[in-house]
């Protein structure tokens, strides 16, 4: 029998139900796995074990009188960007070193609400800025699969943390690639949702019109519950979306017959890795014989998306991190008069490629260059969002790799900034277009890396991409296989 | 956008009010130009008549009602402030 | 030789909501430091903007009274720059597409000509905190932060100090009028940058302008104006030039000065607010919120004059507060003689006002109670010293002027037989009045009236009991 840190959401839950353990006992569980491997995959950056065990008791209080909520008792970490009440809130940065969050996110609300139990502070690049969870001021993070190899980014910790069985569930952000990428880099699922079917209030912005938070999950279903739970309009977000929030989970089931995929001509293209592309293959065959109709399509701007994606990002980060100077909270080196406090603080403060991109983001807003890069930039952008628009009036989803390749080497693109952005070519569009796609595991590289399928959805259509990603999973057992480092938890408990 | 334009790095981290070490500036100078030079490849397309596309979804006109919300208790919203006197955030003295 | 002055004005002013633009922290003026402040207006880390729909309304209603056209489709931008007042370090404002386009206020010269000071637009955005100076370092308040603001910006118009001047004011009974913004200067309410530049006459280009930041009374823009252009004009015939550059005015020595803090070329790097959605006003919702559109003061003394025949005078007084002239209104109607009503509020009410610092509102009589009064007068059932004493006794407790006459007896005399009396009286007790009288000497008349009020405890009907010692007298 598997320890209840490895149980899946659904498996929790059901035992829960049953009153086959406590959320005690499983949150127990959670903290004796950070405890023995987290040294080595440094998926955490602060865990609150006090808290934890506090609200998992709770829950257990609240369940023996009858309550039922949809996660009662469920622990789920927290990419450090998420402001919990009470709780550091670092964006794994010098600069917000010390800062304690004075309000929960609306996505901790509602997981409140749910019953979740909010538990840790999981690692990210920098403000996620970053592919590889590599740009962390305070530690890397290692894939549970290889540790010489990076867990993906930005959301780095969220993925490793699942993978490694150091949590049932995670929250992470999605900007340009960063739950999903990661998800593939670690074998497990990761869901950004439509582009404000979730409210972004509490979550440290990176590039407003991009972000969006989503569950990191060991199976479909439990991404599918995670996103039941935290999505909805919230008056505290302006952009998010006023639309009826399914019962995502009850939706899952059946083949495929009847939907059509789309496969991008430009998405299987020179430099993808041939492991990859091999294994990507076999799963849209495996979907056409669940009974889908593949069909080609073309997304002809896609690969502008990038160079969209690294001046709309920027512009937007520019301006988001401003309020970083050492005033109202965070770090804050003296200075002669304000500007030089704010040159210093910042100057410390914050990591190289958080600097480089905030210069990027200001140069091409700056005078003189605004309408050849940043105006440009949207114009593309619409061209990309349209291609989207064209695609889905012939296919219900679109299949494609998650990433070029499986997880590179820790070092290895660190210093090759655009190369590492290149990293992101599958999956920005979608951040650019405002759809929904998730990372569904589809196989393993000969060095057992975990390979991802990305399944692109049109906006509010997360039913369609859970239902291939389920009905995928249902045939095959990627998802069931363990990494070497929770292998080995489990093999000592 | 015929050829990279020549970033002054300098100019530009003081806009975003960061100092840059020498070997920063150093470091970051050809890792600009590069970025720069790739995204210049949008100067193929012909965007003419394209409208910029600033939100990705089609929504307008969301409001609030005016009504008065519960504030942060004084020492909530000072308890992050690095430095404080008499409620207030410090800064070096302003000369305007 | 001559010069022409240039000034263009841009004036911030505080909307009149309840909360602030982005969050629902309360707008009141005096609480003490950061306290009324919340993670949106203090920039935390994962707040978000939520726009108050009446900054939108009010700002809509604005441009309505002040003539602009309404532009249709709107947005908001991030304008960016470093400011330890400004939580974020970028203000949400209002780019290339404001609320509100053109428009402009008619002032009226001294030599009571009229002149159109043109309006470029208004737009909204958040204001900033407030920044107090210690020895060595400065502190800041954030309860201003998010403060709703329009920006109202002129065309370079004005041509001297007393322009700008009358700009302002009318501005400011405007704004009053339609009820946008309370424009309470001491608190900070109206704030402008005064644009300044000066050219030779039978210059077509505008001179190099300087900007006057932040001024916050008119009195203040009045003199730094006139200094200013007078300085200008003084460079330039010594053969100087003018630098563009933002001075300050110092109240004390009476002079602006160049900033002392390093000029910093603006590059605002504005782009749309991504926290922010489009907003599109159509002409029906336009058209629903101008129906709550007072008629303004200009319009409203004119029909003042025609409606109850009082003259300019008194109707440019009563219409210069909204709530003033609706009160005279609301008495007007009731009495018989407009002008009676005219007078009562503009000597009597207003000398009340002024004597114990009230405001119209706050004024126990109801223009109900008032009217009555004036119609006692009117129909001669009290005279006018009684007609005071009773104003008194309302003013201070409220009530129905009949029946405080009814009560204390203060009904007028006008029985010709009883005064008939009082007269024979007065006449009897006062023989060498009556000698002086006849003797030619007519102040002894007045006398013996004053003689008859008395004895009548000032219930006599005044004109009876004159026509009545005329006729004794004889």
């Amino acid at each position: 029998m598997s320890s209840l840190n490895q149980l899946t959401v659904t498996e929790a839950t059901e035992k829960l139900a049953k009153r086959e353990c406590s959320s005690e006992d499983i949150v127990r569980a959670v903290l004796a796995a950070i405890e023995k491997n987290d040294k080595q995959v440094g998926a955490y950056l602060t865990v609150d074990a006090e808290s934890a065990l506090a609200q998992a008791k709770e829950a257990d209080v609240a369940r023996a009188r009858g309550e039922t909520k949809p996660l009662l008792g469920i622990p789920v970490g927290m990419k450090d960007l998420l402001n919990v009440k009470g709780q550091p809130c670092t964006c794994a940065s010098k600069i917000l070193k010390g800062y304690v969050a004075p309000y929960d996110a609306t996505v901790v609300a509602k997981l409140r609400v749910a019953g979740a139990v909010i538990l840790g502070r999981l690692n990210m690049d920098e403000f996620a800025m970053g592919g590889s969870t590599e740009n962390s001021a305070y530690q890397p993070t290692k894939n549970p699969w290889d540790l010489s190899r990076v867990p993906g980014g930005s959301s780095g910790g969220s993925a490793a943390a699942v993978a490694a069985d150091e949590a049932l569930a995670t929250l992470g952000s999605d900007t340009g690639g960063s739950i999903r990428q990661p998800a593939g880099f670690c074998g497990c699922v990761g869901l950004k949702p439509t582009y404000g079917r979730v409210s972004r209030y509490g979550l440290t912005a990176f590039a407003s019109s991009l972000d969006q938070i989503g569950p990191l999950t060991k199976t479909v279903k439990d991404s599918a519950l995670l996103l039941s739970a935290i999505s909805g309009r919230d008056a505290m977000d302006s952009t998010s979306l006023d639309a009826p929030v399914p019962d995502y989970a009850a939706q899952l089931g059946g083949d495929l017959k009847g939907l059509r995929l789309g496969l991008p001509k430009e998405y299987f293209i020179e430099g993808l890795d041939a492991e990859v592309e091999q294994k990507v293959r076999a799963a849209v065959a495996k979907c056409r014989e669940l009974g889908a109709e593949i069909v080609d399509i073309s997304l002809p701007h896609s690969k502008f998306a990038v160079a969209v994606y690294y001046i709309i990002a920027t512009a937007e980060a520019s301006a988001n991190l401003a309020r970083f100077d050492g005033v109202r909270y965070g770090l804050r080196v003296d200075g002669e008069d304000p500007i030089d406090q704010y040159g210093k603080t910042r100057a410390a403060g914050f990591g190289q490629e958080v600097k480089r991109r905030i210069i990027l983001g200001t140069y091409v807003l700056s005078s003189g260059y605004h309408d050849a890069y940043y105006l440009r930039g949207q114009k593309v952008r619409t061209l990309i969002r349209r291609d989207f628009e064209a695609a889905f009036q012939h296919c219900d989803a679109i299949l494609t790799p998650v990433a070029p390749s499986a997880a590179y080497k820790l070092g290895e693109q660190i210093n090759d900034p655009l190369k590492m952005y290149l990293g992101d070519i599958f999956t920005i569009p979608v951040n650019l277009a405002g759809n929904c796609a998730i990372n569904v595991p589809c196989g393993f590289t000969q060095e057992k890396l975990p390979v991802g399928l990305h399944i692109i959805g049109p906006a509010l259509r997360e039913d369609v991409i859970l239902k291939v990603g389920h009905a995928y999973e249902q045939v095959t057992d990627w998802h069931k296989q363990k990494a070497a480092v929770s292998g080995q938890l489990s093999a000592i408990s | 956008m015929s050829s990279p334009d020549k970033i002054d790095v300098r100019y530009v981290a003081h806009l975003a009010r960061m100092h840059l070490a020498d070997g920063e500036v150093a470091r970051l100078q050809p890792q600009l130009e590069q970025i720069v030079g790739y995204v210049q490849q949008l100067g193929e397309l012909n965007v003419e008549g394209i409208e910029p596309t600033a939100h990705a979804i089609p929504v307008q006109n969301v409001f609030r009602a005016d009504e008065v919300r519960p504030c942060l208790d004084h020492d909530a919203a000072m308890q992050n402030a690095p430095l404080a006197r008499e409620g207030q955030f410090i800064v070096p003295k302003i000369i305007e | 030789m001559n010069y022409i002055a240039n000034v263009g004005l841009e004036v911030h002013v505080q909307l009149k909501t309840r909360t602030k633009i982005f969050c629902g922290c309360p707008t009141t003026f005096g609480a003490p430091p950061n306290t009324h402040v919340c993670p949106v207006c203090l920039g935390y880390p994962g707040a978000m903007p939520a726009m108050n729909a009446e900054a939108i309304r009010l700002t809509v209603l604005s441009g309505l009274m002040l003539g602009c056209q309404i532009n249709p489709a709107s947005k908001m931008d991030r304008k960016n720059y470093y400011y330890p007042d400004m939580p974020k370090n970028y203000q949400i404002s209002q780019y290339d597409q404001p609320l509100c386009l053109g428009g402009g206020i008619e002032i009226t010269l001294a030599d009571g000509s009229k002149k159109k000071i043109g309006l470029t637009r208004i737009h909204i955005e958040e204001d900033v905190g407030k920044n107090m100076h210690f020895t060595a370092s400065s502190g800041i308040d954030f309860n201003r932060a998010g403060t709703p603001l329009m920006e109202i910006v002129t065309e370079p118009d004005i041509a001297s100090a007393d322009e700008a001047m009358a700009f302002l004011e009318a501005l400011k009974e405007i704004l009053a009028y339609g009820g946008v913004s309370d424009v309470n200067l001491e608190e900070g309410n109206l704030r402008c940058d005064v644009n300044s530049s000066v050219r030779p006459a039978g210059q077509e280009k505008l001179g190099t302008k300087t900007e006057l930041k932040n001024m916050n009374t008119f009195k203040g823009v009045h003199r730094a104006l006139s200094y200013e252009i007078a300085r200008q004009i003084s460079e330039l015939e010594k053969g100087g030039r003018i630098r563009q550059e933002t001075r300050r005015w110092d109240d004390l020595a009476g002079v602006t000065l160049a900033m002392r803090s390093k000029e910093e070329a603006h590059d605002y790097r504005y782009f749309p607010e991504p926290d922010l959605l489009p907003i599109v006003l159509t002409q029906a919702q336009v058209t629903e919120w101008a129906k709550a559109l007072p008629e303004l003061p200009e319009k409203r003394r004119a029909r003042m004059m025609s409606d109850y025949g009082i003259p300019e005078y008194d109707a440019g007084v009563l219409s210069a507060d909204k709530a003033l002239a609706d009160y005279f209104e609301a008495t007007a109607t009731l009495v018989k003689n407009p002008k009676a009503a005219s007078n009562w509020i503009m000597t009597t009410v207003m000398a009340k006002l002024t004597e114990l610092h009230l405001t119209i509102g706050e004024v126990k009589i109801t223009p109900a109670q008032l009217a009555k009064l004036i119609n006692l007068v009117e129909a001669k059932t009290i005279n006018l010293p009684t007609a005071k004493e009773i104003f008194e006794l309302m003013f201070a407790q409220g009530g129905d002027a009949g029946e405080i006459v009814k009560a204390k007896g203060l009904a007028q005399v006008s029985d010709a037989g009883a005064i008939e009396k009082i007269v024979d009286e007065a006449i009897a007790a006062n023989p060498k009045v009556v000698a002086d009288y006849k003797g030619g000497k007519e102040a002894s008349f007045k006398f013996l009236v004053g003689q008859v009020m008395k004895l009548s405890k000032g219930k006599a009907n005044p004109a009876l009991a004159n026509e009545l010692l005329k006729k004794k007298l004889g």
